[in-house]
């Protein structure tokens, strides 16, 4: 590409010394003048460095305390880095998520004007966009409204179409992709597809391989605050979604859980997720079979014991439930789980969740009486499945659809 | 669809230099304190029916207990020229300051979002608190003159020099805003020490006394109280001009040094702590 350089990054270094000890108050410095605070050391950059040229959607991608929002605040001038240089070149919208700064007094109106100048816009050049902004955000007979009578999907619709109206050449955005109903999500992709025509720059922090894949030209994987790999966006989803398998293949032995609830008359002793050839994963493809496996053992005897689990969503909303009991044979009566007895739990699962984080709960009952619980684990397994498919909701269901049009049925009247 | 600007043709790339208390432009810096201290001013007059009265009615209701005190109790007032109206225009000036300053001590920390997700000048905080007491500062004093003029007091020519007292307050109430709101990120005690601090200024102030009638033995105190120099020429300039100005009260231009020294100090201060703190309080949050 010929495009000039917009970003360049060099030698990006930023520590954060958290106090083991904090002092809060004078009170605390007055009472201990002489007590030196030790500090633990986090390394959140080291030594990071790249160019993004103009007109390039760059992909930031990385687990949870990788660094890369540390990067982003970095770039955005809300952290100092500790050493090296960052140069840009243009302006800068330099906000790292929707709708910081909003005042829930103060009008659409008003909240727009003092957005608009945050982002780095004059107050007649933010007060002239204001009626685009409401345009966009389809809340032109809100304009008097204040923000705290505002529903969050309005917000949402309000501060993204101040994002967008803004206009900054270069953009730092942390995971807002989707945002409001599915038809505002639309749109929002539409504008992103706009942007990246026009020749705006944008950096976009996701741990979202889909939209990584599908937006960005090139990506960069972050681990302990470093790159791990720059270039192609395919390759960075590859290399992203073999770490955390790495990450997760890390702990074999037996798990103690916390938060195990109940009488504990019964353990469990470990619970996973594996693939078809057995191996434990945490990420699974749309569409993969949920392969669960757990095994307990008996503390004390249970009688009749049952064994049920529930699916979750990210926000702990119950997407399916599903239970059995201990295998007897035919005309034999209820089994027990006897002290020490180890039994393993398998269940294969169709899988029509759409991407997302989910989690698992496990529990034991006795006498196949869900209020008995023996032994109870809430987020015993958290587990992501990922696919380059967006779908509205928490599952995809198998359907038949058609549009025919109607016989006998004239266009025009058709159209009113 | 959505109208983008083309971007200007290879702009030159500038270093970012990261956070401070002035970052991103003066321009943007006047804009964003413009807005945020008139937004809050409406806020607080045209949010409720009676918005301006509202805010006189606590200068005014402190004013009628004090007065009444001191000149049916204590009987100093009595002894001074045009005592209601000193301590009324004392109190109100006094006001600003105390509601600047208090409401400074968690500005920053009640814009944590602003602070911690946007690249954010963080000076503008503070000092939109300290502008936004200032316009009701602004409105109160035109009750106050109009006070003073009915109670009987001559308009003199001084009058025409209030702004230069006004304006030394000002900069003090902001150099102290900004040690407040600064500390308050990281000391949470600053609060509670203020409001004891603030009270001990009060009557460490001559607002309800005229300097002259102190004894020597506090006279020293207040003399380095930065404040006590500006409410006396206060008080020479706009009510009495009998009364000893800031340089005569203190007992000439020497003993005016050890305030004016604290007024600089404080004002040095104020600068060096917050450039100090400002490219950090998005971390201490």
């Amino acid at each position: 590409m010929g495009e000039p350089v917009v970003i360049e990054a060099q030698g990006i270094h930023k520590r954060f010394r958290i106090p083991k000890h904090r002092i809060n108050s004078f009170k605390e410095r007055a009472v201990h003048p002489l007590a030196r605070i030790e500090y633990r050391d986090l390394q959140a950059l080291r030594d990071v460095s790249f160019d993004v040229r103009k007109g390039e959607f760059f992909g930031v991608v990385g687990r949870n305390g990788s660094g890369k929002s540390t990067l982003l605040k970095v770039m955005a001038s809300i952290y100092r880095a500790d050493a090296g240089r960052i140069r840009m070149a243009g302006r800068l919208a330099p906000f790292i998520e929707l709708g910081v700064g909003f005042n829930p007094d103060l009008t659409a109106r008003d909240n727009v004007v003092l957005n608009g100048v945050m982002m780095g816009l004059s107050r007649r050049e933010a007060a002239r966009r204001l009626d685009a902004v409401l345009d966009f955000a389809e809340l032109e007979e809100f304009l008097e409204l204040p923000l705290k009578n505002y529903s969050s999907g309005m917000l949402v619709r309000l501060a993204f179409a101040v994002m967008v109206q803004a206009d900054a050449d270069i953009m730092l955005i942390d995971e807002v992709l989707a945002v409001g109903d599915a038809s505002f999500a639309q749109k929002c992709a539409n504008t992103f597809r706009d942007m990246r025509d026009v020749g705006k720059t944008i950096v976009l922090v996701t741990h979202d391989m889909a939209t990584v894949e599908e937006y960005c030209h090139r990506a960069m994987l972050i681990d302990e605050g470093e790159v791990r790999y720059m270039g192609d966006p395919g390759q960075v989803s590859r290399r992203y979604l073999r770490l955390n398998f790495e990450r997760a293949a890390g702990d074999e032995d037996e798990q103690d859980y916390e938060g195990q609830t109940g009488t504990e008359d019964a353990r469990i002793v470990r619970g996973w997720l594996e693939d078809s050839a057995g191996e434990h994963v945490t990420n699974l493809e749309h569409g993969d079979t949920i392969r669960f496996r757990a095994e307990v053992e008996g503390v004390r005897a249970v009688s009749d014991p049952s064994f049920g689990f529930m699916i979750r969503d990210a926000d702990g909303v119950n997407v399916a439930g599903f239970g059995t009991h201990l295998e007897s044979g035919e005309d034999e009566p209820a089994k027990s789980l006897d002290p020490g007895e180890r039994v393993r739990i398998a269940a294969d699962i169709e899988n029509p969740l759409n991407p997302g984080r989910y989690t698992l709960d496990f529990w034991v009952c006795r006498n196949r009486n869900v209020t008995d619980v023996v032994v109870a684990v809430r987020r015993m397994i958290t587990f992501v499945v990922f696919g380059s498919v967006w779908a509205p909701g928490i599952v995809s269901l198998k359907a038949r659809l058609e549009a025919v049009p109607q016989e006998g049925v004239h266009q025009e009247e058709a159209r009113e | 669809m959505t109208g983008f600007g083309t971007t200007a043709e290879n702009p030159e790339l500038r270093d970012v230099r990261g956070p401070s208390a002035t970052g991103g432009g003066w321009r943007r810096f006047a804009d964003l304190l413009y807005l945020i201290a008139v937004t809050d001013f409406k806020k607080s007059y045209f949010g409720t029916v009676l918005g301006y009265f509202w805010s006189l009615a606590r200068p005014v209701l402190l004013f009628a207990v004090l007065l009444a005190v001191f000149t049916q109790v204590f009987r100093i007032g009595s002894q001074v020229e045009n005592y209601p109206v000193l301590l009324l225009l004392n109190i109100v000036m006094f006001g600003f300051f105390q509601e600047a300053t208090v409401a400074a001590v968690t500005s920053v920390v009640a814009q944590e979002g602003v602070v911690r997700k946007t690249q954010f000048p963080r000076l503008v905080i503070p000092l939109a608190v300290v502008l936004t007491a200032l316009f009701n500062l602004g409105m109160n004093l035109i009750a106050v003159f109009a006070f003073i003029l009915a109670y009987g007091v001559e308009p003199a020519w001084t009058w025409l020099l209030f702004p230069l007292p006004a304006v030394a307050l000002f900069v003090f109430t902001t150099a102290v805003a900004m040690i407040l709101s600064s500390l308050y990120v990281r000391f949470r005690d600053v609060a509670i020490i203020w409001s004891v601090l603030v009270a001990v200024l009060f009557y460490g102030t001559p607002i309800l006394y005229p300097l002259e009638v102190v004894p020597d033995t506090l006279h020293d105190f207040l003399m380095v109280n930065p404040l006590t120099p500006i409410f006396e020429q206060m008080r020479a300039w706009i009510i009495d001009p009998g009364a000893p100005g800031a340089v005569d009260a203190a007992g000439g231009v020497l003993y005016l040094l050890p305030a004016l020294a604290m007024y600089m100090g404080i004002c040095a201060l104020a600068v060096w702590v917050f450039n100090r703190e400002a490219p950090r309080i998005a971390e201490e949050l």
